[in-house]
């Protein structure tokens, strides 16, 4: 099945959802100087089902593309085949991005050749990424942590179960689709075993097969939970505390935390009122961005509904196959919600609505 | 104002409207004005990185609800029935 191995001839493969770009650099790449062989994807999708059947040396993969974005690929590619080189070419320019990609291990990451001269840059870079010696060392799975273990496998949507060992103790996490169902670790169950096991210093752990029987315990996001955890370890050991056990304090918490519970919530800001605006912001890239947006939109459509005479605006959302988004006002400033895309238009707009409440309560 | 009828219409990617299911007396200039932003919301979210395809504003008495179409919108008007007190 699919793996990288050293051929005599590279293999190269390109993931875009710009057929153009797909065309053209399709053309350009095969006339490098080590002739390689250059295979293409339009999707994240097309692009990990060619991986699995065809063993390929590069990967380049853009960032912003539809259903599965190049960081899921990046993730899902890394963990399947660590030996594989993945560069990132991508119109993003931001700096987070950039420093996400590398550290999910990516050999390169290029903005997308504007010009004769940077194309060249890239074709040159890209020879050289072909060129280089394997290198020694682990990389994917062996060298994470089991918190990069428990985002990668939520990532992947995948079905797991985690057993884990610290010394006498043993904990195991049940993952479902992508989603942290339950945590077991002596006589604690659900997120108090979660919190538990992730605050073990040290141990092994490996990857068992899901267990779709498994009654779901934890409602919580997983990214909200770890984030939490992330939050509390960090005050421990600021504190000096070593070895007592993660208790989570709401104060600690930013304002945003307690939101992050409700189900499918992907990222959440918050704009204070005027004239501070105070921006917040929880599982945002570009913040700044989607602010400007989110208060554009709701003013626009406040004012709409003033002249059309129907009302003050309660709500806006919006839907994608990559995700949804929900926005509405409040005493307390605005607020954008990004949900995954796996809830439905109602269950969005229900939502928001409770959040709406715990915001403003 | 008067009351909001049931409806679509599309506007095209310059703002023209192609089609209409509204009667003829709901003036193409509100039509405009929904659409006008309808589709700064759709462009807004695609330059934040948030390409989003189907969008639903929600009021007292009315719904509306868009599809971004290339460019373009398909916008469906639905005047809501407020709950009796």
């Amino acid at each position: 099945m699919g793996s990288t191995v050293a051929t005599a001839r590279s293999k190269i493969l390109l993931v875009d959802d710009d057929q153009d770009f797909l065309e053209v650099y399709w053309e350009i790449l095969k006339r490098l100087p080590s002739g390689p062989e250059v295979h293409t994807a339009s999707s994240g999708a097309r692009a990990l089902a060619l991986l699995e059947s065809d063993p390929f040396n590069l990967l380049i993969v853009d960032l912003n593309m539809p259903k599965m974005d190049g960081l899921q690929v990046i993730a899902i590619a890394r963990r399947k085949y660590p030996q594989l080189k993945i560069v990132v070419w991508t119109c993003i320019a931001d700096e987070q991005f950039r420093a996400r990609a590398y550290g999910m291990g990516v050999d390169q990451y290029w903005q997308k050749p504007s010009s004769e001269q940077e194309r060249q840059h890239f074709l040159d870079s890209v020879e050289s990424v072909l060129q280089r010696e394997v290198q020694g060392g682990f990389r994917g799975v062996q060298s994470k942590s089991l918190v990069d273990l428990i985002q990668l496998e939520c990532l992947s949507q995948n079905s797991t179960t985690l057993r884990i060992k610290n010394g006498a103790l043993n904990g195991r996490i049940w993952i479902q689709a992508g989603e942290l169902i339950d945590a077991e670790a002596e006589d604690l169950k659900g997120e108090a075993a979660f919190r538990q096991i992730l605050g073990w210093k040290a141990g092994s752990f490996e990857l068992l097969p899901g267990d779709e029987n498994r009654p779901r315990a934890i409602f919580s996001a997983y990214q909200a939970l770890l984030l939490e955890i992330a939050q509390a370890m960090d005050e421990a050991s600021h504190a000096g505390v070593d070895g007592e056990p993660l208790q989570m304090s709401e104060d600690a918490a930013s304002p945003l935390m307690g939101l992050t519970r409700f189900n499918g919530v992907q990222f959440i800001l918050s704009v204070g009122p005027k004239p501070r605006c105070e921006i917040k912001s929880w599982g945002l890239e570009t913040p700044d961005h989607v602010s400007e947006w989110a208060q554009e939109s709701l003013k626009s459509f406040a004012d709409l509904g003033d002249w059309l005479q129907v009302g003050p605006l309660q709500q806006v959302t919006a839907m994608s196959p990559a995700s949804h988004v929900a926005l509405a006002e409040s005493v307390k400033g605005d607020l954008c919600v990004g949900f995954r895309s796996t809830l439905k238009s109602d269950e969005v707009r229900e939502t928001m609505r409770n959040i709406l409440a715990k915001w403003t309560s | 104002m008067g009351k909001l009828p049931s409806g679509a219409f599309a506007m095209d990617r310059d703002g023209k409207v192609v089609v209409s299911t509204l009667p003829q007396s709901f003036p193409e200039s509100q039509m405009r004005e929904i659409a006008d932003r309808v589709m700064a919301f759709f462009k807004g979210a695609q330059n934040a990185q948030m390409p989003l395809h189907e969008l639903n504003v929600y009021y007292p008495s009315l719904k509306v609800t868009a599809r971004n179409l290339r460019g373009g919108a398909l916008i469906f008007l639905s005047p809501q029935t407020l709950p009796k007190s």
